[in-house]
């Protein structure tokens, strides 16, 4: 495969639930930067947003990163969390097992990785339970 | 529909992004669950919503939405109205509820919107 021709580096703190979202506000300021079209950035921005937000609120937070390349970007997401234990179940649209204080944020419909499939061409996650989570996923240019 | 008869119809008060009230939107939606939202995209939407934090906003600029119109009068923070107003976007606060904003405005003719793909 030819080289990505940006890399974007993100740490994801877990800690901070009110600055979550912020990796993703940049790589929507980086790819409008690059002249991606508003409809490429909205799916790579919105896949990469409900990522982030899942290692904040499932994993301790956790690494992000986005691969240009000539004809698709890509995007890593890796956390050292609790892992998922049935990822079929996590994919299916209403299932989550946030608590109360994470709905009462406006998280926990179990939308989060079935939107992630939605607004991507390939996802692949791959989660070991007690050791964490690793989702790559890719937009076609 | 324009922002400003958005406000008119729920007789809110603009928090912020007065400039921005000519501002054509032809789609909206209501939830207090920000993947809900996120699992509908058009250009230009309205979100209502009861729901006051900062991830509401960066919800919002995910989406490109343009408006934000909190129901039952909750206030957004001093983080929420500087997010917002480095995206152009407009928000608004009404006392009226949910149900009753969002009656408002499809009967308006600002109807909702299908699933993406
Ligand atoms: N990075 C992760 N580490 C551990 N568990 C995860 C991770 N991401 C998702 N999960 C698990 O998968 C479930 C479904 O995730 P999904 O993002 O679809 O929904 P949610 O985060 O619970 O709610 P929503 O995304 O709608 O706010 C989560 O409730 C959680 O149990
Ligand atoms: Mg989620």
């Amino acid at each position: 495969m030819s080289e990505a021709v940006v890399t974007l580096h993100f740490s994801v703190d877990g800690e901070d639930f009110t600055s979550a979202g912020q990796a993703s506000v940049q790589v929507k300021k980086s790819l409008r930067q690059l002249g991606i079209s508003p409809e490429i950035i909205r799916k790579v921005s919105i896949a990469m947003y409900e990522g982030e937000i899942n290692m904040v609120i499932h994993a301790g937070g956790g690494e992000a990163d986005v691969l240009i390349y000539e004809d698709h970007i890509e995007i890593r997401l890796d956390d050292h969390g609790p892992g998922i234990a049935n990822i079929e179940m996590a994919m299916q649209e209403g299932w989550s097992t946030a608590p109360d204080n994470i709905r009462s944020l406006g998280f926990g419909a179990g939308m989060g990785l079935p939107n992630m499939k939605r607004y991507t061409d390939e996802m692949k996650i791959n989660s070991v339970l007690g050791e964490g989570t690793h989702i790559v996923m890719k937009v076609n240019l | 529909m324009k922002i400003r008869q958005i406000q008119e119809l729920l007789d809110a008060e603009i928090v912020c992004g007065d400039d921005h009230l000519d501002r054509e939107v032809y789609s909206a939606c209501g939830s207090d669950m920000m993947s809900d939202v996120l699992a509908y995209v058009k250009d230009q939407a309205v979100l209502l919503t009861g729901l006051v934090n900062t991830q509401v906003v960066r919800t919002a600029e995910m989406m490109d939405m343009v408006c934000i119109v909190f129901v039952r009068s909750k206030v957004p923070t001093q983080e929420m109205l500087d997010l917002a107003k480095e995206n152009d976007m407009v928000l608004l606060k009404t006392k009226k509820r949910m149900y009753e904003a969002c009656g408002k405005l499809y009967a308006g003719g600002l109807v909702g919107n299908k699933t993406a793909k």
